[in-house]
């Protein structure tokens, strides 16, 4: 079994920080699944068979955490005693979600319009807002170290990703009438 | 002068030691079974060298017929004459939104809706064995011996229920499942393996009543499945049904008896098939009502009244793509897969939303199986020196659990690379409350109701706390089979209550020993002798993955730890010698436990080999 104490970045040979080299993740990601896959374990002892299950699901779920931005911020502040979604404190910034909540309303007309270049429009907002947030916690994270005052953009930033989530899904919709 | 061969140790010396494994395509129309032989994947004919076994299965006056003997019964005997049974594997009758197009006499019963026919009340897992059986004589006569181990393939969009049964139909045809295999990634395997090929590709594989669409990128050996996205009640028999439909519009037929209706669609599938190659196919045929019917369908209509259940397999394309976050150009090559794909205008379709004509240079029909074989072999431990490669494959559909309200959770999302093990925590409703019903289901819908129901059960024994105050972690594992399991425990006291998840329309495991002793007293073979060879086949290959281990990295053991597995080793080897098959089991189940703690340093030992720079593909040459 590998071993279980080890952190995600641990595990994938990767320096404990935001920016990563996404390539050096993918390439540990591929050389570690090419040795612990249950398929390479297929003809081992029971034993193997389960260590094998246990290995290959372990290092699925550390690439899951370490792949998307935003789910590698929250892991950060996880390993730092900093719990980024406590449900106790669950606070945004008021500015910031009157921008949301009216992009949500443009998002909705535009559906309503069957105006697809709007929602498109709408859609590329959000993605653009996320990847200014994705550099300033590259900065609070990597240079500052200043986890805990990173816990509001980050919740920001997974605000942002369920949002871009149910736009896409708009989008579908649209898509799919069309047909 | 003759040479002595040599192998290198761990590898197979020869043809005669290799292991026999099979790659299994069981489909909705046909069925196949294919091999590797001297390093090439091929499927195995029939004695009049037909590759293909009808997925037909007649229960007739004289005994079972499967394939093409059953399929001269269809018309005369089609209550007892059952096709197309894939479509009904894990599916109770409500699930059935077109029960009223199949001939049968369904009953409903507890999980899985059974046939009423003359041999008695079958469930499809039993009729579906009866495929998996002529195939796995077809494979033992050809190969001569018993199969070693098989993979048998199912949609990438099968849910659980229907996964679990078609793994059950294996266990009821006496087959040693390796893996189940998502349709698709066989054919990208056979495919990619073929064509070295590397970037990525999109799967188009439209079976006689399935649909799948997988994305997968191919780098250096690795298919990593991205996105699987599809529907499993759609296929080439619904262009049949709409061809069917057509001519009783046409002629303005009376209502059909079940005997009228399926030669009507036999001659539909007929005239759809000639359609590939010609402008327009005649349909004649003579009623048992003493109608004729004579008209032409040309290609044109055809295409017309197949319009939509084309524009159906789009939308799957479009949401797989999007799960993958990539676009139609990212898209290098799309592989066609299934005999439904031969119609012109699907192909036309497909060549149409991805702004490139397909790749049609592997037989539709045969690749799935050709890469089943391909895995089989390697599942196996034979060991072909192009055997550098790994699959990566997704569950189709999201796993979660029901909350208040009636609402879903998930858990482990659609297109989570397997294996996968996700831990939730929900606490209790109400003060003192100290059980909670725990309810599996799967989709992608908000509400309950509009997923797949799998399993209910009951955390018991919840020490009595305020409301909100119990930590209950909910863990969903599913495995490289794409099959779950589900436990769940309260973490401050540690009350445990875990299940694997059998669907509540599966077979019970009672049910699946009664239809094997069924099976048994039927082939006249004795259960009890088949039990125990099938023990002492296991005990050897646990011996000899031991022994291989032990090979290997002997220096991770300290003496007394060697000499306990030694000692665990020459227990069974000893109940093998004997024929009590509790002795020779118990002894491999000590020897099991006894080489847990090695088998977790060998993994570590691994993990630090992929970490230790090396490239992946050289990786692969090693562990080979």
């Amino acid at each position: 079994m590998i071993d279980f104490s080890r952190n995600h970045f641990e595990l994938f040979g990767l320096p404990e920080r935001f920016r990563v080299d996404t390539r050096a993740l993918d390439d540990a990601y591929r050389r570690l699944q090419a040795e612990v896959h249950p398929d390479r374990h297929a003809h081992g002892t029971d034993a193997d068979k389960r260590a094998a299950l246990q290995s290959s699901a372990r290092v699925n779920e550390g690439y899951r955490a370490l792949r998307e931005p935003v789910t590698r911020a929250e892991y950060l502040l996880t390993l730092h005693g900093i719990d980024p979604l406590d449900e106790t404190d669950t606070r945004l910034p008021v500015e910031f979600l009157e921008r949301q909540l009216e992009r949500r309303e443009e998002a909705a007309e535009a559906v309503d319009a069957r105006d697809a270049r709007t929602l498109g429009a709408v859609i590329d907002a959000v993605r653009a807002e996320a990847g200014e947030l994705e550099q300033r916690l590259a900065v609070e994270l990597d240079e500052r170290r200043a986890y805990a005052a990173a816990r509001m953009p980050v919740r920001e930033l997974r605000f942002l990703h369920k949002l871009a989530d149910d736009l896409r899904a708009l989008d579908a919709t649209l898509d799919e009438a069309v047909d | 002068m003759a040479l002595f061969q040599i192998s290198e140790p761990g590898e197979s010396p020869k043809p005669h030691d290799r292991r026999r494994a099979v790659g299994i395509d069981l489909g909705t129309t046909h069925s196949l079974v294919a091999t590797v032989r001297n390093g090439l994947a091929v499927v195995l004919p029939d004695a009049q060298e037909r590759p293909l076994v009808p997925s037909i299965v007649h229960y007739g006056e004289r005994g079972v017929e499967v394939g093409y003997g059953a399929m001269a019964h269809q018309s005369k005997d089609p209550q007892n004459t059952i096709v197309s049974v894939k479509r009904l594997m894990g599916r109770g009758l409500a699930d059935l939104a077109d029960a009223h197009r199949f001939p049968y006499r369904f009953v409903q019963a507890p999980g899985m809706l059974r046939l009423v026919t003359r041999a008695g009340v079958k469930s499809p897992v039993e009729v579906s064995a009866e495929i998996l059986r002529t195939l796995r004589a077809r494979a033992e006569e050809s190969l001569g011996g018993p199969v070693d181990g098989a993979v048998v393939t199912v949609p990438a969009y099968f849910d659980d229920a229907q996964r679990q049964a078609t793994k059950d139909a294996a266990a009821l045809a006496g087959l040693p499942i390796l893996r189940l295999l998502n349709e698709p990634t066989a054919a990208a395997l056979a495919y990619g393996l073929d064509n070295a090929a590397e970037g990525v590709y999109a799967i188009y594989d439209l079976g006689g009543g399935t649909f799948d669409i997988s994305i997968l990128r191919l780098t250096r050996g690795v298919f990593e499945v991205l996105a699987t996205n599809g529907d499993s009640a759609l296929g080439g028999d619904d262009f049949d049904h709409r061809v069917f439909c057509w001519i009783l519009e046409t002629t303005g037929l009376p209502p059909l008896g079940p005997e009228d209706a399926r030669l009507l669609l036999v001659k539909s599938r007929e005239a759809k098939e000639m359609l590939t190659g010609h402008d327009a196919a005649p349909i004649v045929a003579s009623l048992s009502t003493g109608d004729t019917v004579n008209v032409l369908l040309t290609a044109d209509v055809f295409t017309d009244i197949t319009r939509t259940l084309v524009q159906k397999t789009l939308a799957p394309v479009r949401r797989a793509l999007r799960d993958a976050k990539l676009a139609v150009e990212d898209v290098k090559g799309v592989v066609l897969v299934g005999g439904a794909t031969r119609m012109p205008q699907i192909r036309r379709a497909v060549a149409e939303l991805f702004g490139q004509p397909p790749l049609t240079n592997l037989n539709p029909e045969e690749v799935v199986a050709l890469g089943a074989a391909v895995q089989a072999n390697k599942l196996v431990g034979n060991r072909d020196r192009e055997d550098d490669w790994l699959l990566l494959d997704v569950i189709p559909l999201s796993l979660g659990l029901e909350t208040m309200g009636g609402l879903t959770e998930k858990i482990i999302p659609r297109n989570s690379t397997i294996p996968i093990a996700r831990t939730q925590e929900f606490t209790t409703f109400k003060d003192g409350q100290t059980a909670m019903a725990i309810h599996v289901v799967q989709g992608e819908r908000e509400r309950v109701a509009d997923c797949r129901s799998l399993a209910r059960f009951e955390l018991r024994g919840i020490p009595p706390m305020t409301a909100g105050a119990a930590r209950i972690a909910v863990t969903f594992s599913v495995d490289a089979d794409g099959l779950l399991d589900v436990a769940a425990r309260e973490t401050k006291t540690g009350v445990q209550a875990a299940i694997t998840v059998k669907p509540s329309y599966g077979l019970t495991d009672g049910e699946i020993a009664r239809m094997l002793q069924e099976s048994f007293a039927h082939a006249s073979d004795d259960m009890n002798a088949r039990a125990l060879a099938e023990a002492q086949v296991e005990a050897d290959r646990i011996v000899a993955a031991t022994e291989r281990a032990l090979a290997e990295d002997e220096d991770l053991l300290q003496p007394a730890e060697r000499s306990a597995i030694d000692e665990a080793l020459a227990r069974v080897r000893e109940a093998r010698a004997g024929s009590d098959r509790g002795r020779l089991a118990s002894a491999v189940e000590a020897l099991n436990r006894g080489t847990e703690t090695f088998a977790a340093r060998r993994m570590d030992r691994s993990v630090a080999r992929a970490l230790a720079g090396k490239r992946v593909d050289a990786v692969l040459q090693e562990s080979k």
